[in-house]
């Protein structure tokens, strides 16, 4: 089940569906056509918009063509952005299934027979979803910085040079994009957790299985379905981030990510074509990605 | 552990709201109450938290009506392109926030719709919907159609059925999925970057303000909205609690 976070533990007992009906016709047709209308035509625009080339004479306008020499040319510019998009993506998303996959294990089974102490639990994780996103990530970035105290600590020791700072590196990009979707990684995971047999693992137990072996053999892959839309909720939204990378927030010029080219080339270049093909080529690999985690799960449990 | 790693910025941030700054809000430099009281002294502060509630609620409010009448199809009837319907919701979350935003803003652009309030309603109702549909759909197959069978079978018309059965089960479902949009919604900065013309959004009213350090009213508005909403989960919980408690006692 993708997404368990948000489609919780409810085995869904599909009701006896009814056969066509206007009903249905009635309560699908304003969502589909607002869908069609604000989803399908906007990735048509960028289509169109990916193929233009600039107006011959009009500087900066750009007409209809078939320039399919964009897409070449954003690939050999910004080909050292998109695998590192691709790198610190993957590396936030092992970090935050390294710290989410405890922290699940603890609320959904650890904490199970105290109901109370597990709803406040539940509540410290989506915490953070309630403060401005953007003032959480100025907020390391604060403390991260020179002024801040983990810098003092860091150099006294010798870690850190006189001068250098921990922001605008590779590290407090891939920190932020960790912290930020920690959350993701943790809810889908306790969602397939909390609804775990635990007489399973007293099986695995009582067949002489180490708490590894059980671990290995048993909660693992009963929860894969939780680790795999944990591992697509948090890599997706982290590939495509701009906030972390961008020099105001923790990055810098050397930790540029595939969103802040596709930013800066359509808000401030308006290099339309070039940030389409980008955005189009960004999806295509998440598609990848989906369509491979469909693959191996199902389209039926999609939703 | 990992929950103290949680918290950090958001105690930063609280406590940073209480920072006695006069023009930056880097340095700590005493503790003041009066941040709180002056909040809507820089006015652009007060005018983006307002756009952004106007924002989440519109958006809020289309994206639930909209996506609860698919919710309420997916599960209930079979038609011809039902699978095709699952995947035109779930492409949306599964989009990247900055295509989804420079697919709109590319769109509104050859449209030649000006950019602002109006239509980051429309982009943010647009990524709340796929929300929506999810969290309802699960409600609504939780449900047992009997209940409303009875109602048919006691002379109950569609809509009664629908008002007085069918719509009271789903609330906790829609209500669930309200709040996800609002809060989608209210912080989203990508999307209503891309989207927002000249009209501003307390995110991205912060987003300026980041170049040059946020004023200690941000951290305000953004502690106010953090305390509200606790307290509105913890309180949700509870009565969760206490129901159940009730449930257990009376069965």
């Amino acid at each position: 089940m993708a997404f368990t976070a948000f489609s919780s533990s409810t085995a869904a007992v599909e009701p006896v569906a009814r056969r066509k009906s206007p009903i249905a016709l009635f309560l699908l047709l304003p969502g589909i056509f607002y869908l069609i209308l604000f989803f399908v035509t906007p990735l048509i625009s960028l289509i169109i918009t990916s193929l233009q080339a600039p107006d011959p004479l009009l500087f900066g306008q750009y007409v209809n063509a078939f320039n399919w020499q964009n897409y070449v040319t954003v690939i050999e510019t910004y080909g050292e952005q998109a695998v590192r998009s691709a790198g610190y993506a993957a590396l936030a998303t092992l970090f935050a299934l390294l710290i989410g996959f405890p922290l699940a294990y603890f609320i959904g089974i650890t904490l199970r027979p105290y109901p109370l102490l597990q709803s406040l639990a539940l509540v410290l994780v989506i915490a953070p979803f309630f403060i401005s996103f953007l003032l959480r990530t100025l907020a390391w970035k604060q403390i991260f910085s020179t002024e801040g105290p983990i810098s003092g600590i860091l150099s006294s020791i010798g870690i850190l040079g006189p001068g250098e700072a921990i922001t605008g590196t590779a590290f407090s990009v891939i920190f932020g994009l960790t912290y930020n979707f920690i959350p993701f990684m943790t809810l889908p995971i306790y969602a397939t957790l909390v609804s775990l047999d635990l007489r399973l693992l007293e099986a695995g137990n009582d067949l002489y299985g180490s708490p590894a072996t059980t671990f290995r053999t048993v909660t693992l892959p009963l929860s894969a379905a939780g680790v795999m839309s944990g591992t697509l909720l948090t890599f997706i939204p982290a590939a495509g981030d701009y906030i972390n990378a961008s020099r105001e927030f923790l990055g810098s010029a050397d930790t540029t990510m595939i969103g802040n080219v596709i930013e800066t080339n359509f808000l401030v270049l308006q290099n339309f074509p070039a940030a389409a093909a980008l955005s189009l080529l960004l999806m295509a690999f998440i598609l990848v990605l989906v369509a491979l985690y469909v693959k191996r799960s199902g389209t039926e449990e999609l939703l | 552990m990992a929950f103290i790693f949680l918290l950090i910025p958001i105690a930063y941030t609280i406590a940073f709201s209480f920072n006695d700054s006069r023009r930056t809000n880097i340095i700590w430099s005493g503790f003041t109450f009066e941040n709180w009281f002056t909040v809507c002294e820089a006015q652009t502060v007060c005018q983006a938290f307002g756009n952004s509630v106007l924002i989440g609620v519109v958006a809020t409010l289309l994206a639930t009506t909209l996506g609860t009448m698919i919710a309420l199809a997916l599960v209930r009837y079979r038609f011809r392109f039902r699978n095709a319907t699952t995947l035109l919701i779930f492409l949306p979350m599964t989009t990247p926030e900055v295509v989804l935003g420079a697919g709109l803003a590319a769109q509104f652009l050859q449209a030649g719709v000006p950019k602002g309030i109006g239509t980051i309603i429309l982009a943010h109702t647009l990524f709340c919907l796929s929300f929506v549909v999810v969290t309802v759909r699960a409600r609504v197959a939780s449900l047992d159609p009997a209940l409303e069978e009875a109602g048919r079978d006691l002379y109950g018309n569609p809509t009664q059925v629908f008002w007085r059965i069918t719509f009271p089960m789903l609330l906790p479902g829609i209500v669930a999925a309200a709040l996800l949009s609002f809060a989608l919604s209210f912080d989203d900065f990508i999307i209503t970057n891309f989207n927002r013309g000249a009209d501003v959004t307390f995110p991205s009213y912060v987003y300026t303000a980041a170049a040059r350090g946020i004023p200690a009213e941000a951290n305000v508005i953004a502690s106010a909205v953090f305390f509200l909403a606790i307290a509105l989960v913890l309180i949700a919980q509870l009565t969760a609690a206490a129901r159940r408690r009730q449930l257990a006692k009376a069965g």
